[in-house]
């Protein structure tokens, strides 16, 4: 019983296959669907970039000339130049722990690291505030020695790692699960070290899935506005990331100023987008063999 | 009844103790038993099996590995987190109850949750059409739609956060029509529940797509032979193997919603009572440097979103015992 005889019993019957839908429920299901997503996620889209150019490419670039908003796009390459690398090595060791090796309360582990991302994002930065603030536990040792880490770059740094943390972690764990350990104990045997093991056997199988999160983490920490708005103070110049900027030019009412930084992180995120389309095209004939 | 004692009168089988074989078990794998004792003293993982093989962990790195992320966890995440219940309990159970239990708070909860609820029910229902088209149909542009999905995933809150209220405000592209209706949105508990549908847009579809993609399509076709109408195959065979995904696409959904913050300030206006959701109250009392307050109402929210995570957990370990069954 291949598909031939399904398409036979469809061309003799003179009827359409018992499981499809007629065209004309096709084609409203279909026109929903793109209404539902044109509404909810193409005029978003356009209306950054329509507002953005409202006043012509002359404001728009002159926008980007503002020294705070330079400064803002200096912080925020900062931040994601920080985080997005150690979420990249705690991700790897975490997914070398949980999927290579066997331990008690490696479910519970799993579960823990998927925290940050169920946690809201302003309860986030204020758990960094309690700890490092001025009425924090460590604020008043911290002021001593004149260390500042909430409304510094610090604490924006710390808030942007506490929501990436997961990111990388998540896509590498059932990967590596995948993939077992078998080429890994192969090359030990054969005598590679450790760490020849790991740069010339898992990190090639990996490498499309550490690239896709790393990617996810970028453009989250880039993005990041509810936690880093609680530890930031929103001190222009110095404190304010890309986010926040725009919400101080929206309330500003500089609306193509806003747009126009706003239409940078949203480029941001589509060639997020294309990149993790890319990858999961890449290797689309992999995972179908698998089926 | 081949291999069933027959003459169970007979006590020949009394004289035969059974201990002797167990013994003889001892015995033999004496060697697993006293390794097993040691291995679960001392926690050292040297493995024997009963055939007597040693089973050693041949792969290095577990002692790093395991370390490294436990204090990366803890110093980032668990510690910090802990502060909140820490503080927490600095304060009286009266000043608890009066924060959380505050009339303005409570407004906020009602928007926070009914807004999330509505917003994840709404994405339950599209979020299935939407993965239903990408999974059965062929049409022009399938592959951008489908990248497009994640776009809430990607682009910052903030961005959606302006991008919705100009679109949704009174003379904005949609606004202006709906306010010739009569209907405001931007400002409103409305708008709200705009963001936070726009938000949890990909859940759903995200968690139904691979579950439909991986239906066995003879299922359907039994139904169909059998002389089920398209809508009851619908509702009576596939619906029901979609549930536990469609839950947990639902409840990652209404999860996101209810913590949301970036999104929602600008297009809701942040009108006490009326248009507050619970974050943003956590924020002002911040800003007021009402700490104890602040933390209290964290303390909610932290427990309601365990309570979100566990659900979820259950869910997954739901719906995946259903495709291994399936």
């Amino acid at each position: 019983m291949g598909p031939a005889s399904r398409v036979n019993t469809w061309k003799i019957g003179h009827r359409r296959r018992p499981v499809s839908e007629a065209p004309w429920i096709r084609r409203l299901l279909i026109g929903a669907a793109l209404a539902f997503l044109g509404f909810f996620l193409v005029v978003p889209l356009a209306s950054v970039f329509a507002h953005a150019l409202a006043k012509g490419f002359g404001p728009y670039f002159a926008s980007f000339r503002d020294p705070f908003t330079l400064s803002a796009i200096k912080l925020t390459l900062l931040a994601a130049g920080i985080a997005v690398p150690l979420n990249c090595v705690f991700g790897v060791a975490a997914a070398w722990a949980i999927a290579k090796f066997d331990f008690p309360g490696k479910q519970m582990l799993g579960a823990l690291i998927d925290l940050p991302f169920s946690v809201s994002p302003v309860i986030s930065g204020l758990i960094y505030v309690l700890l490092f603030g001025a009425q924090g536990m460590l604020g008043p040792w911290l002021a001593s020695h004149g260390l500042r880490v909430i409304f510094a770059v610090p604490g924006i740094v710390l808030a942007t790692i506490f929501v990436t943390v997961p990111f990388v972690a998540r896509e590498l764990i059932p990967l590596m699960q995948a993939q077992g350990r078998s080429e890994e104990e192969a090359a030990i045997v054969l005598g590679a070290s450790g760490w020849k093991t790991f740069w010339r056997v898992t990190l090639p199988n990996i490498r499309w899935g550490l690239l896709y999160g790393v990617i996810l983490c970028n453009a989250r920490a880039m993005g990041e506005f509810g936690a880093v708005s609680v530890v930031s103070g929103h001190i222009r110049g110095l404190t304010n990331t890309l986010p926040l900027h725009i919400e101080i030019l929206y309330n500003e009412y500089n609306m193509v100023g806003a747009f126009a930084v706003a239409s940078l992180l949203t480029l941001l995120a589509l060639v997020t987008l294309a990149l993790k389309s890319w990858i999961e095209w890449r290797n689309a004939p992999v995972s179908g063999a698998e089926t | 009844m081949r291999g069933y004692p027959t003459n169970l009168s007979s006590t020949n089988w009394l004289k035969k103790p059974r201990i002797k074989p167990l013994i003889h078990h001892f015995i033999a794998y004496n060697n697993y038993y006293i390794n097993r004792i040691y291995t679960i003293i001392s926690g050292r993982g040297l493995r024997i099996n009963k055939g007597g093989v040693v089973r050693r962990r041949v792969l290095p790195g577990f002692r790093l590995t395991l370390g490294f992320t436990m204090l990366y966890m803890s110093l980032l995440v668990l510690i910090p987190l802990m502060g909140v219940f820490v503080k927490s309990s600095e304060l009286t159970w009266d000043q608890v109850w009066s924060t959380v239990m505050a009339p303005r708070v409570m407004a906020s909860y009602r928007l926070s949750f009914g807004a999330s609820f509505l917003a994840a029910w709404v994405n339950l229902v599209f979020g299935l059409l939407v993965a239903w088209v990408l999974v059965r149909y062929e049409f022009a542009g399938k592959r951008l739609v489908d990248a497009l999905v994640d776009l809430p995933f990607a682009l910052p809150t903030a961005v959606a956060g302006i991008a919705l209220t100009s679109i949704y405000s009174e003379t904005g592209w949609i606004g202006q029509w709906l306010a010739l209706l009569g209907v405001q949105v931007a400002f409103t508990p409305l708008g709200v529940w705009l963001a936070l549908t726009f938000i949890g847009l990909p859940f759903v579809v995200r968690s139904v797509q691979p579950v439909l993609g991986d239906l066995d399509s003879e299922l359907e076709e039994a139904a169909a032979s059998l002389g089920s109408s398209r809508w009851q195959t619908f509702r009576r065979i596939i619906l029901p193997v979609l549930c536990p995904s469609l839950l947990t696409g639902f409840a990652l959904a209404f999860a996101r919603a209810l913590g949301e913050y970036g999104s929602v300030v600008f297009i809701s206006g942040n009108m006490p009572m009326r248009t507050e959701i619970t974050p943003l109250v956590i924020m002002t009392k911040l800003e007021q440097f009402d700490y104890a307050g602040a933390t209290a109402l964290a303390g909610v929210m932290l427990v309601a979103s365990f309570l979100m995570l566990l659900t979820i957990n259950f869910l997954q370990a739901w719906g995946g015992r259903y495709q291994t069954a399936a």
